[in-house]
């Protein structure tokens, strides 16, 4: 073990973990907007509100984050028409195409956490709303989705953890992500074990974070259910 | 119909590497968890420690990351023991066997939090009532703990199986050419690289499909004994 190689690489894998904080912090703020209208249209009782968003989120949960990384990075340039358009500037670099499959991805995961945490939310309450003469948009507004939102909570938390896990991808795409940054100094240094594992620790530290972050939130957010604490 | 310039044998041989590594994966999976369930509920204080660091380590990495562990730390560590014993040379694993260690691992490590929830989830008069009819705790755990923890954790065994057939694209990175790495390689002789991906993805989604249709029989045959599951 060569710690030395470690230490005086430490400052490109914590650059390279910036870059990882980024596009997880992007691609949650994407695909947490993605989520919330799919979510809304899987409890739809309208079937073709229903059944595109079931499509979609089958989709992208059934196949691998890896194909769809590289089906937005390198397929989307086969066709003509998309290196004509005007979103090729945007489409051609690995940072946006990286936050456009991670928010996909998310965006369909989330939708389900959501949708489950929406029929999760007692019959009760909204029937309650419902007698009080609240709208369907009301009561959503008001009732469903901030009890939805607190009972996804938990769940979120995992999926943020799975994002920041996925996010290490982004370095088959040539970014210099944490994972990307420690294959660049290995390419250099050849010391792949020593940089790869303070890779890792980097990778742990930030899970811990999150994880504590979470658990904070969740008390926050519980604090007036009755031994929550 | 998508035109795949005579790949799409090389897919479907890929397709056939993907599931070899997906089904031995999981055999390593399974056993890594139960054995880490036992540790984690067991007496020795040592045990324990040790099982709980494997799952929180192992959890907090990215599945990428544990592959180019594996696989470079593999051939690090075989080397060294190969120069002790007196045969100098590189020795490593395969990237098969690096796959199969680090998928492996990942899952053990999952495996383990669904085992042992699925022991606690068991009655404690069951166990009692077993230590009453004299079994020891080896036969206690074979005769009435192991039957049920099957049918109890079956369901997030399925969910954690799904996860493993996607992550097996990750050892592509290293080399072996399975479903992934063949689209890949024919991505480089075509130019063509949505063709070939989208028809990757699309033999994910089927593999996919047979896999949850597997596990909702397997959930139907392990929960038959139940009334309440029953006509699901």
């Amino acid at each position: 073990m060569n710690v030395d190689v470690v230490i005086a690489n430490m400052p490109k894998l914590l650059q390279g973990a910036v870059l990882t904080l980024e596009l997880v912090a992007l691609s949650l703020v994407v695909g947490g907007l993605l989520a919330l209208p799919l979510a809304l249209m899987r409890v739809s009782g309208r079937w073709w509100l229903r059944w595109p968003a079931y499509a979609y989120v089958f989709v992208f949960r059934g196949t691998p984050l890896l194909v769809q990384i590289f089906l937005v990075y390198y397929g989307l340039g086969q066709f003509e028409a998309v290196r004509a358009s005007v979103l090729w500037p945007i489409l051609r670099e690995p940072y946006w195409c990286a936050i456009i499959a991670f928010a996909l991805n998310t965006g369909a995961y989330t939708a389900e956490i959501l949708r489950g945490a929406i029929q999760a939310v007692p019959v009760g309450e909204v029937e309650a709303a419902k007698a009080f003469g609240m709208s369907r948009a009301l009561s959503l507004r008001r009732i469903i989705l901030p009890r939805a939102f607190r009972i996804a909570l938990p769940a979120y938390g995992n999926e943020v953890i799975l994002m920041l896990k996925g996010s290490a991808l982004a370095s088959t795409i040539t970014l210099l992500d944490l994972t990307g940054m420690a294959r660049t100094i290995i390419a250099r240094t050849y010391m792949p074990v020593e940089i790869f594992l303070a890779a890792g620790l980097v990778y742990l530290a930030i899970t811990f974070v999150f994880v504590q972050l979470f658990r904070l939130l969740e008390r926050r957010l519980g604090r007036h259910v009755v031994g929550a604490r | 119909m998508i035109d795949l310039a005579g790949f799409g044998e090389q897919l479907l041989l890929g397709a056939a590497v993907t599931v070899q590594l997906a089904l031995a994966a999981l055999m390593v999976g399974l056993v890594l968890g139960l054995a880490g369930a036992v540790a984690r509920l067991s007496g020795v204080r040592a045990a324990r420690a040790l099982a709980a660091t494997y799952t929180t380590v192992v959890r907090g990495l990215p599945e990428l990351l544990v592959v180019l562990i594996i696989y470079f730390g593999s051939s690090r560590l075989l080397t060294a023991i190969g120069e002790s014993l007196g045969h100098d040379g590189f020795v490593e694993l395969s990237p098969f066997a690096a796959g199969v260690v680090a998928l492996g691992l990942t899952f053990g490590a999952y495996a383990t939090e669904i085992f042992r929830g699925a022991i606690l989830a068991i009655p404690k008069g069951q166990i009692e009532a077993a230590h009453a009819f004299g079994m020891g705790r080896v036969l206690t755990f074979r005769r009435i703990v192991l039957p049920q923890l099957w049918r109890i954790a079956l369901p997030g065994l399925g969910n954690l199986f799904l996860v493993l057939l996607k992550d097996t694209s990750l050892v592509s990175v290293i080399g072996l050419e399975e479903l992934m790495r063949k689209a890949q390689i024919a991505t480089g002789f075509t130019r063509e690289p949505f063709t070939f991906y989208l028809a990757a993805a699309t033999l994910y989604l089927l593999m996919t499909i047979v896999a949850m249709a597997v596990l909702h029989r397997a959930e139907r045959a392990a929960g038959r004994g139940l009334p309440q599951v029953r006509g699901r």
